[in-house]
């Protein structure tokens, strides 16, 4: 019966409204309000009819006095004088004719329907059409920075949705009574709650119950694998789109900075313990937080010069930029929280010696450690760690050079290896240095891609090209020892493994040269040596990975407690945040146990 | 911020010694350890061994030699300029304990390093030896404090200016011909200097440890920029050296890895000129 695009009328917004026939405006601006202006036959009168903006039918002013439940005989467009009467639809709530207007929303033209009756509910739509519709609408996408101009600078991609966008996709969220999305997020934030309020336009309140499970989601809503977690669930998912969740996310913290909402709450109580964090990524951010606000004194030690950990050294400034972070960061300034930069613990101080200072000891260090093929000629001269070209280029800011001094890694043949995030990463930032190819080299399929399907699209729409089934068998070095070019194997899929992918299997002979002259090795991490090194009595796992009590996250050291990379292998930002969320509330509960 | 308290120019300027307030590090230091220095905010991080450290006053001493951007800049602080970073110490210490006679051998800014070690040796017991050698006898470093500190002192001058003419290896291998009693050797300089000390001393079957300096960003075993290949295997020099036995390095790669940004540090240079 309707028009998809009615979906639109569900948003209150000035609208501006056409006859259907000359196509001229209704919009007039009076002094104080813009309103639409028609002409009406009433009682066989010809009228001044007075619509507000928002197609409110009970907002009506006319020059004669309309008695309620009165039925206007025509609505005439005061240019054309044709009449606006629909012969087609008729009012989804008392059955009365109707008018037929032509309203421009997003420079879509979409027809839009005024009950005759004078102060009848009905504008536009039933209820039961506004539940149909809702599943009509698509799911809304950001606007995004033009494919061929990004790959020239290093700002970010996509801008993020307009509040009129933002409330749009909220309003498909179904606001199920057995919400599915909650359970897949890793803090269990309040999702349909949250959702409810950006369609009721309640941003401020919307940022409000994010924060009360996930201090950073303006950080969250850009780099959560969502695909794989809340909108996974989601009941819509299964007919259409899940909702955006994590656009949706993004779109209200960004709201509450940049219209300065945010407020530092004030701490009641004040318990006179202190507790040391290891590493001021996402894991050791939340505990901060959490136990800032319970009334302890926090201290963070941060082995760089710069505090965010991967946020900062691993993730470029077109996904998520530095201004976000170090916000994020002033916030935890603000609580109070105290920040050691260039501590490296397990040589600045050890885990021991800060035990003897701090009540509980929190390690959230990452799994910082590059990991290698073991190929031959790996040490060649532009073969890289994803680890160090993203930190030369992130964290040490080498993409501007030379006015910073740490020097840019070029290539014009540029070959990253591997399918996650990491490599996304590292082979949009190498496009974006003007390297004339770009491509992913991948072991598997397009199936088992580990990245986010954004990153994924981004990283094609920038022209990357993705070899799969491939995989590198040695570099070729030439006289200077720099790399030109390596042996590839290709690949197919065999029996399922243990992860339940199914494995890759070489095809012997398969064997070809790709040319390039700098490469990146994006193939995961492992565990930093530093901190065992001076504490063996932590306990490890079989991966080298710390051993914790997943409860509690306590370690096999009392009172040191770990979360996040450390303890699971390279994961997401938001299993950290999880991880340090039960571990700061295992802290509290020991201590004040204890206490 | 890590305030430079003292600054003394040696080897006609082109070898600096700071004197930097770090008082965590200095108590924490020890011989063969090395800091990651980032001058200020545009900075790169820059590896620099402690070449010393007073734990009472709460300093470490760096020593570091000109030759690229980072090290100029160094060069034009004062006394009482601050440094924006300093992290540290980095790295395994050397493994000193007593075991007889042991000899030292360092070139050029090395010395500074090596004669951390040697102090070390030497407190533990040990008879040292040293050789340390330079071009010329202006760019002869420490020689004063290596002679307080050795039980015997050789220095070669490359020109024959100072001390004997020739390289560190010549009087090593002399001593290697007289001595049998030598169990350990330390080499500490230039790539090229430290890797014919080691062809030399795997003749008399002799182990050698060197110090190498590739190059490093975090420091911490991050980035794995400074991999070397010991014993054909890949070694983070940040977390798994930087002290490693030179007989199984391969001083060939890293020479080529050190001068990957030569042609970027002259284009960084030029910028900063401008």
């Amino acid at each position: 019966m309707f028009e998809q695009d009615i979906k639109y009328l569900k948003f209150k917004t000035y609208l501006n409204t056409y006859c259907p026939h000359c196509r001229n405006t209704f919009n007039v601006e009076k002094k104080d309000s813009k309103s639409l202006d028609f002409k009406a036959i009433y009682k066989g009168q010809e009228i001044d009819l007075r619509l507000s903006p928002f197609l409110d039918v009970f907002d009506v002013e006319a020059s004669v006095p309309i008695a309620e439940g009165d039925m206007v005989e025509d609505f005439l467009c005061p240019r054309c004088k044709k009449s606006l009467i629909s012969q087609e639809v008729p009012c989804g709530e008392c059955g009365s004719p109707v008018a037929e207007l032509i309203i421009a929303v997003y420079s879509k033209l979409i027809p839009f329907y005024v009950c005759m009756r004078h102060k009848c509910k009905w504008h536009g739509l039933t209820k039961a059409d506004e539940n149909k519709i809702k599943l009509k609408i698509p799911r809304q996408e950001m606007p995004e920075q033009d494919q061929k101009l990004r790959v020239a600078n290093y700002g970010e991609v996509p801008y993020g949705f307009t509040s009129e966008l933002a409330a749009l996709e909220a309003g498909r969220c179904l606001q199920c009574k057995n919400p599915k999305c909650v359970d897949g997020c890793p803090v269990n934030i309040d999702i349909p709650n949250f959702v409810r309020l950006i369609a009721d336009e309640k941003f401020d309140e919307a940022a409000k119950k994010i924060k009360e499970r996930n201090i950073l989601p303006a950080i969250c809503g850009r780099v959560c694998p969502q695909e794989s977690q809340c909108e996974q669930l989601c009941i819509l998912g299964l007919r259409d789109k899940p909702v955006a969740i994590g656009n949706l996310e993004r779109f209200v913290a960004d709201f509450e900075r940049k219209m300065d909402l945010v407020r530092v709450p004030s701490i009641k109580t004040r318990l006179n313990k202190k507790i040391a964090i290891v590493g001021s990524g996402p894991a050791g951010l939340t505990v901060a937080a959490d136990l800032q606000q319970l009334g302890y004194q926090v201290t963070i030690y941060e082995a760089l010069h710069e505090t965010g950990g991967v946020l900062v050294y691993g993730i470029p400034e077109f996904r998520l930029p530095k201004s976000i972070v170090s916000f994020e960061i002033d916030y935890l300034k603000k609580l109070g929280v105290r920040f050691e930069l260039n501590h490296v613990i397990g040589r600045t101080i050890t885990i021991d010696e800060l035990l003897e200072h701090f009540s509980a000891v929190f390690i959230g260090v990452g799994a910082g450690l590059p990991t290698f093929m073991n190929i031959e000629n790996e040490s060649l001269g532009n073969v890289f760690s994803s680890n160090e070209y993203l930190t030369r280029m992130n964290l040490m800011k080498a993409y501007k050079f030379p006015e910073y001094d740490t020097p840019k890694p070029r290539g014009n043949k540029v070959v990253v290896i591997g399918g996650g995030n990491v490599a996304m990463d590292s082979a949009r930032t190498a496009i974006r240095t003007g390297s004339s190819e770009v491509t992913i080299v991948y072991r598997r399929s397009r199936q088992e891609l580990p990245a986010r399907h954004e990153e994924v699209r981004h990283a094609e729409e920038e022209g990357i090209k993705f070899m799969l089934l491939t995989n590198p068998v040695k570099y070729i070095g030439n006289d200077q020892k720099m790399l030109k070019g390596m042996e590839c194997i290709r690949m197919k899929l065999g029996e399922p493994d243990a992860s339940g992918r199914r494995r890759p299997v070489a095809i012997d002979g398969s064997n070809f040269i790709l040319e390039t002259d700098l490469a990146v090795v994006a193939i995961g991490t492992g565990p930093n040596p530093v901190i065992f090194q001076t504490t063996p009595d932590l306990k490890r796992n079989k991966w080298g990975y710390l051993e914790v009590n997943p409860e509690t996250m306590e370690t096999s050291k009392e009172f040191v407690y770990a979360g996040g990379d450390i303890v699971t292998g390279s994961a997401t930002v938001i299993l950290a945040m999880g991880a340090g969320r039960i571990a700061a509330n295992a802290i509290h509960k020991k201590l004040s146990e204890a206490a | 911020m890590f305030q430079i308290i003292r600054k003394q120019e040696m080897a006609k300027g082109s070898i600096i010694r700071f004197d930097i307030t770090a008082p965590k590090i200095a108590s924490k230091a020890k011989a063969g350890q090395f800091v990651i220095v980032r001058i200020n905010e545009t900075g790169e991080r820059i590896p620099l061994t402690v070449a010393d450290k007073d734990e009472f006053a709460g300093t470490i001493t760096l020593v570091f030699q000109v030759v690229g951007k980072t090290t100029a800049l160094m060069r034009s602080l004062k006394e009482g300029d601050l440094i924006r970073d300093v992290v540290g110490p980095l790295g395994k210490a050397a493994d000193v304990e007593k075991i007889g006679t042991v000899v030292m051998v360092g070139g050029g800014t090395g010395v500074a390093i090596l004669h951390h070690v040697t102090k070390a040796f030497k407190e533990v017991g040990n008879y040292v030896i040293g050789i340390i050698g330079a071009k010329e006898k202006d760019l002869i470093i420490l020689e004063d404090e290596m002679r307080a500190m050795c039980d015997e002192l050789i220095v070669t001058t490359d020109d024959g200016s100072w001390g004997e003419r020739g390289f560190v290896t010549q009087p090593l291998q002399k001593y290697l011909g007289e001595r049998y009693d030598i169990k350990l050797c330390y080499a500490i300089g230039p790539i090229i200097m430290m890797k014919n000390v080691c062809n030399l001393t795997k003749k008399y079957k002799l182990p050698t440890m060197v110090s190498l300096n590739p190059v490093m960003i975090d420091g911490t075993g991050m980035c794995g920029g400074c991999r070397v290949t010991v014993d054909n295997k890949t070694q983070f020099c940040c977390v798994d050296g930087p002290d490693f036995d030179g007989h199984l390095v391969d001083f060939d790669e890293l020479e080529k890895r050190n001068s990957i940004y030569m042609k970027d540090e002259k284009d960084s240079l030029l910028f900063s000129i401008r």
